[in-house]
């Protein structure tokens, strides 16, 4: 395929798309499946058959359409009207709104949900632009959307260093977490030395509490693929992979997919688009290592390795994959690519805020009203997404804290809650932004218990390469555990604080480095709460059971038994 | 490590082997491609025993001590058989703060087991997991592969009981 029919590929898509009176989007992904939305697409297909299947009603499996809590979710397309979305649909009321549509009747607004709902009105979607729109496995319907046009667009109009400059000017930075200038990055890994170069997309999304990347590769695989197809033509690699999760089969299954349609049309492997560049992406699955989203630890994995870090210097991009420079970004980068080419880096660059550019996905979970995949513009205030995006906590509950960041981040207190969110605001409240997990949790979380949570989670995963976090990371849970169970003493809280900031300074790569965060976090904002535990020997939030004592306690305790014994002649 | 291991006498002309071995010429013998080979060799055999991970070793010439230390690396490979059914508890961050403990504590005593055990007669290995990526349904779990949520104690206590109730597949 070559521009010119890429073009007219996507006209006679849209097209035909344009000509269908009906379009019924239901969202296929896992969520939705999990509460029904498999028959509903057999029953809409059913009813569609016994029609005789006319060319102007469309079926399509979509993936996630976004508030995930809601589903199974059916969007309604008409030409030239507003779009409708039903949410917790029954196959029933899916045949329903099919005949009230075919005999132009009112449509049953039965679970419709209202069209200026914040969940939708508030997001800004880029990344996201296409997920729920499109069926994933379907290579037509991305390239219909404008797919694969900024690709050719710069194989075509660009060198590879105005692809690298446009890249630096839209502002973007690492989404994985880090926040590192995606642009400067790139550039640094096109000047790197060696005539082989390789790229590595991080798919593997280890936070708990986080599923943007994994919801990005299932539903729209081909941007993925787009964005890493750009960033190998600016660096000058010609081999790609993607590192997927081992725990999401069925992302890995429609990147290969994706990747084998993509190479049949044209737009993968030996002269993409019919310009001289080659490139070849192929998948690498993960096996469970939360370790492996550090990026020395993930090359080591993708070599067959264990997945342990090393000392950096040197940087992947000076010698990753084989001693070779390697760029390595996550998916949810790479998904940005397509968008800074589309709309132009200048247009990237207008959203957000500071030196924050862009958009962000996140999973917004927890004891929020709606739960679901978001994508906001940089800068939105924690208490939008919350309030008018999430709708509030479930059952009018207060609300305690958000946790960003998983297990590298931190919990962000009530009185926090207009900061607006982007990475250096985050990381003034010691959290961070992280890969994107956003946990609201109320009045009923324990923050010394949620801390225990995610320390407990860093000791399990740490990979053992170096001591601070080998150990610090159990003497932290074992500290935290007292804390818990209310044996601690406050000389115990001072050694926590000690601990914590010596696993910080002293771990050898970022899982150690960030490990102490949700302690040092929820020290700073829930410290009250810390010492309840260990003064008042109390749970405020009513989680911990102080079933064991303190050693002076114990002591004290030890002698009155002693004094008894003495006085009354009662023994124990 | 021979104690966490299990013996496993590989036969020549077993079916699951020649996966294994189709999946080692494809990728051409690589000792790069030692996690994609144990991928396949536990997809075929349901774990990794002793006599397979030698046998992978020799094969990718690499020192046994390389491939022992993979497979124990990651938390994806087993070196026990795992049981008939499996149940997995998600104790991600969403699910923990609604309740995943509770549902672990209640599955563990209703089974008789531990998270990362297995039935003595083999049908069920009750297992927990990071997080897998869906938390909008918190606390959710799956059986078999099969997501539900939200769960709550008793639902998925009477899940499992319905799923122990049909009786061993192979008789």
């Amino acid at each position: 395929m070559n521009r010119v029919e890429l073009a007219e590929l996507a006209e006679t898509v849209t097209a035909q798309q344009q000509s269908c009176r009906l379009r019924l989007l239901v969202c296929c992904g896992t969520p939705c499946v999990a509460a029904g939305a498999e028959a509903v697409v057999a029953a809409l297909r059913e009813k569609l058959a016994a029609l005789g299947n006319p060319a102007d009603l469309e079926l399509v499996g979509t993936g996630c359409q976004g508030p995930c809590s809601r589903g199974p979710l059916l969007t309604v397309l008409r030409p030239g009207q507003p779009e409708q979305v039903w949410q917790k649909t029954t196959p029933e009321l899916a045949v329903s709104i099919l005949e009230a549509e075919l005999q132009q009747a009112p449509v049953p607004d039965e679970n419709l949900l209202p069209a200026d709902w914040p969940f939708f009105t508030r997001q800004t979607r880029l990344v996201l632009a296409n997920s729920g729109r499109i069926d994933p496995e379907n290579l037509e319907q991305y390239i219909a959307c404008g797919g694969y046009e900024s690709l050719a667009q710069v194989l075509h109009d660009m060198t590879p260093d105005q692809a690298c400059d446009s890249v630096v000017q839209s502002g973007l930075r690492g989404r994985g977490g880090g926040g590192y200038p995606t642009g400067l990055k790139w550039q640094l890994v096109r000047k790197g030395s060696g005539s082989r170069k390789f790229i590595v997309a991080n798919g593997d999304e280890g936070d708990p509490g986080a599923y943007m990347d994994r919801s990005l590769m299932e539903s729209d695989p081909h941007r993925i693929l787009e964005g890493i197809a750009i960033a190998g033509y600016a660096i000058g690699a010609e081999q790609g992979y993607i590192y997927v999760r081992g725990e999401y089969p069925v992302a890995a299954q429609r990147l290969r997919k994706a990747i084998k349609d993509a190479e049949r049309a044209g737009l993968l492997g030996s002269r993409v688009l019919d310009s001289s560049f080659s490139f070849r992406i192929d998948i690498r699955i993960g096996a469970g290592a939360f370790v492996c989203g550090e990026e020395t630890a993930l090359l080591a994995s993708i070599m067959g390795r264990r997945g342990q870090p090393r000392i950096r210097p040197p940087y992947p991009a000076e010698a990753g994959l084989w001693g070779c420079p390697t760029l390595i970004n996550n998916v949810e980068t790479f998904g940005n690519i397509p968008s800074i080419f589309s709309i132009g880096p200048q247009a990237f660059n207008a959203i957000g805020n500071g030196k924050s550019r862009g958009t962000k996905v996140f999973a917004l979970c927890g004891e929020v009203v709606n739960n679901g995949l978001i994508e906001v513009p940089m800068g939105i205030p924690l208490r939008e997404i919350v309030f008018e995006i999430g709708g509030g906590l479930a059952n009018g509950a207060a609300f305690k804290a958000a946790q960003t960041g998983g297990p590298s981040g931190g919990c962000i207190p009530a009185e926090k809650l207009d900061t607006p969110v982007d990475y250096e605001n985050l990381q003034a409240l010691g959290s961070i932004m992280g890969s994107g997990g956003l946990i609201v949790m109320g009045e009923q979380s324990c923050m010394v218990d949620v801390a225990r949570f995610f320390m407990e989670f860093c000791l399990d995963e740490s990979c053992g390469k170096c001591v601070p976090c080998r150990t610090g990371t159990v003497e932290i849970y074992r500290l935290l555990s007292r804390i818990c169970n209310g044996s601690a003493s406050q000389r115990d809280l001072q050694t926590l604080e000690q601990l914590c900031q010596m696993v910080k300074d002293t771990s050898l790569c970022g899982l150690g480095a960030a490990a102490p965060n949700p302690v040092l976090s929820t020290l700073r904002w829930f410290r009250a709460e810390y010492e309840a535990h260990v003064s008042q020997r109390r749970c405020p939030a009513g989680v911990c059971t102080m079933d064991q004592l303190p050693l002076h306690l114990l002591g004290e305790q030890l002698l009155q038994r002693i004094a008894a014994l003495r006085c009354d002649g009662e023994g124990y | 490590m021979s104690g966490d291991c299990c013996e496993h006498t590989l036969l020549v002309d077993d079916p699951r082997l020649k996966l294994v071995e189709r999946a080692m010429k494809r990728l051409q013998y690589q000792p790069d491609a030692l996690i994609e080979v144990l991928h396949t060799a536990q997809e075929a055999f349901g774990y990794l025993s002793r006599d397979l991970l030698s046998h992978v070793a020799a094969q990718l010439k690499l020192p046994e001590s390389q491939v022992f230390g993979v497979a124990t690396f990651y938390h994806f490979f087993t070196l026990r058989p795992k049981g008939e059914h499996s149940c997995i508890v998600c104790t991600g961050t969403a699910c923990y703060v609604k309740g995943a403990g509770e549902i672990l504590n209640t599955l563990e005593q209703a089974a008789g087991i531990k998270a990362g055990q297995t039935t003595a007669d083999g049908r069920l290995s009750l297992g927990t997991a990071r997080c897998l990526g869906n938390c909008s349904l918190a606390p959710m779990i799956t059986i078999d592969d099969t997501v539900y949520g939200p769960e709550k104690p008793e639902g998925a206590v009477d899940k499992l009981n319905r799923l122990l109730e049909v009786p061993h597949e192979q008789g």
